[in-house]
């Protein structure tokens, strides 16, 4: 069975927030939208963001390293978010595996994010609904767009190639090699959520001083 | 987490009203006729309660009106499970009251009274198992959540009953003084081993298995906003220490030692009865705030830093 996922290397991240703002752009406009933002120009501004980029510096200084570190749902093979939703709008699709929010049956009761231990899911403040990474499951089977455009925002957008977008259950996809030649690991493994989403660690490319 | 006032009042409302039923049946189980008029009492002030909890609960919602959908998913989720035991125990206890006004034959009262037992459990049951099942929140992740629930709420609704038998059944307050002072007891030292065992909890998550990167030196430096976010707000009590340490310190007082005393020594008067209650009742309102407050979520490590 399918199970489509994003390879994030964290070797070639460079934080620019390109995938953030490039997937703002299309899911505010897409099927998942609207993702509402409250008081955008003032002093104290919020929104709805499927993906944001975090940094973390390793280590001690001067021996420190800074991570930039891509956040977005990583649609478990046993997500926890889904068992808990009270009315079935939490949903895993059995043929690609992504897990997504039926936004006309949510009721908002929030019990779905406190199940999620990587707090990958927001609720719209106007919508009132629960909202997740898609990963754009209206752009990558549509059929109008040219086959090289069939992949989540983030992805396109990525200026150094940093996310990889396949399915992990087929040996040969370009994220199974990765993950298998470039020691892919998933988030918090202590939970046993499985996550489709994978990282590639930091490595020695021989350039550093 | 951050404490909802609607989860708090649905929470202690409903505890100390399935204690009430819980309370009045045992009268009417031991004393027969005698208790009607406690029973019925017992079972109107009961649903005052849960009707108020269940009208507090709907404030938690984003979309109240679809509310009707929870009740589809009870093979995996234990909140709807509750959605489906709540309003079936306010039936029962309805028609447990009804059943008293109307004088049906006995055996008939008691076999709704005993399916309005088995629904009592069954509600605190799902109420903790709602937070006991979510593993990654190791403060709730143990049998004593569950315990807990059915103890403390047990416990305040046994409290309430000593007033109200005061006006309705005389005879019974003292009995019903000294069960509430017991189970009071033993709800008040299983809070305090949940306590001791929370106080000893390591958090399984770090930052190293967070982000995956095997150091014990790493901090974060941006969460990826300058502002705030649903993250950010729903997941932090945010309150300094003080203040949760003080939520601690009020219910270890309020929610047994002072309605303890004036259950056994407050002089037996309806007033020191209603001030037991009223001051437990507040008790546990600060307990059921620390309850969340306490629990540490693990996607907090990743929004530690707003630069």
């Amino acid at each position: 069975m399918k199970q489509l996922a994003l390879v994030i290397d964290l070797n070639v991240c460079v934080g620019c927030h390109a995938c953030v703002t490039s997937c703002k752009e299309w899911n505010n406009a897409g099927a998942a939208g609207p993702l509402s933002d409250q008081n955008p120009y003032g002093k104290d501004p919020s929104g709805t963001f499927f993906n944001r980029v975090q940094t973390f510096e390793v280590g001690e200084f001067p021996n420190t390293e800074t991570v930039h570190f891509p956040k977005s749902c990583l649609h478990c093979e046993d997500p926890p978010c889904v068992p808990v939703c009270p009315t079935g709008a939490s949903y895993k699709r059995a043929e690609d595996g992504i897990v997504l929010v039926d936004y006309d049956k949510c009721i908002g009761c929030k019990y779905c994010a406190w199940a999620c231990p990587y707090g990958a899911r927001e609720m719209d403040q106007q919508e009132k609904v629960m909202t997740k990474c898609t990963l754009c499951v209206d752009r990558i089977y549509d059929e109008l767009l040219p086959p090289q455009d069939r992949q989540p925002a983030c992805v396109m957008a990525c200026p150094t190639n940093a996310r990889l977008f396949g399915d992990i259950h087929d040996p040969e996809s370009v994220v199974s090699r990765a993950i298998r030649d470039n020691g892919g690991y998933a988030l918090m493994p202590e939970w046993e959520t499985k996550p489709a989403n994978h990282y590639l660690p930091r490595r020695k490319t021989g350039y550093e001083e | 987490m951050r404490p909802a006032w609607s989860v708090i009042l649905l929470t202690t409302l409903i505890g100390a009203a399935q204690g009430l039923f819980l309370a009045a049946f045992a009268v009417d189980f031991l004393k027969a006729n005698s208790a009607k008029t406690m029973v019925i009492a017992s079972c109107a002030i009961s649903l005052l309660l849960l009707a108020a909890g269940l009208v507090a609960s709907f404030f938690h919602l984003g979309r109240p009106e679809r509310a009707w959908r929870t009740a589809s998913q009870w093979r995996t989720s234990w909140l709807s499970r509750e959605v489906i035991v709540l309003p079936a125990f306010m039936g029962m206890v309805f028609l447990y009251g009804v059943l008293h006004v109307l004088e049906v034959e006995r055996k008939f009262v008691m076999t709704a009274g005993l399916a309005g037992v088995a629904l009592c459990i069954a509600l605190f049951v799902c109420t903790g198992m709602i937070y006991a099942c979510l593993k990654f929140l190791q403060e709730w992740h143990s049998a004593l959540t569950p315990l807990n629930y059915l103890l403390l709420g047990t416990a305040s609704g046994c409290t309430l009953a000593v007033p109200v038998a005061v006006l309705t059944f005389p005879q019974f307050a003292g009995v019903l003084a000294l069960a509430a002072f017991s189970i009071g007891a033993v709800a008040y030292l299983m809070r305090c081993a949940s306590l001791v065992r929370n106080a000893r909890l390591r958090p399984k998550s770090t930052p190293a298995t967070a982000i995956g990167i095997d150091h014990p030196r790493i901090v974060q430096k941006a969460q990826g906003f300058m502002g705030g976010s649903f993250n950010t707000r729903e997941f932090f009590h945010g309150r300094p220490d003080r203040v949760v340490r003080a939520a601690r310190w009020a219910f270890l007082i309020l929610a047994f030692p002072v309605p303890a005393w004036l259950l056994g020594w407050g002089g037996g008067s309806l007033q020191a009865y209603v001030a037991a209650f009223a001051i437990q009742f507040a008790g546990l309102l600060a307990e059921r705030w620390y309850f969340f407050a306490e629990a540490r979520h693990p996607q907090n490590l990743y929004y530690q830093s707003m630069a």
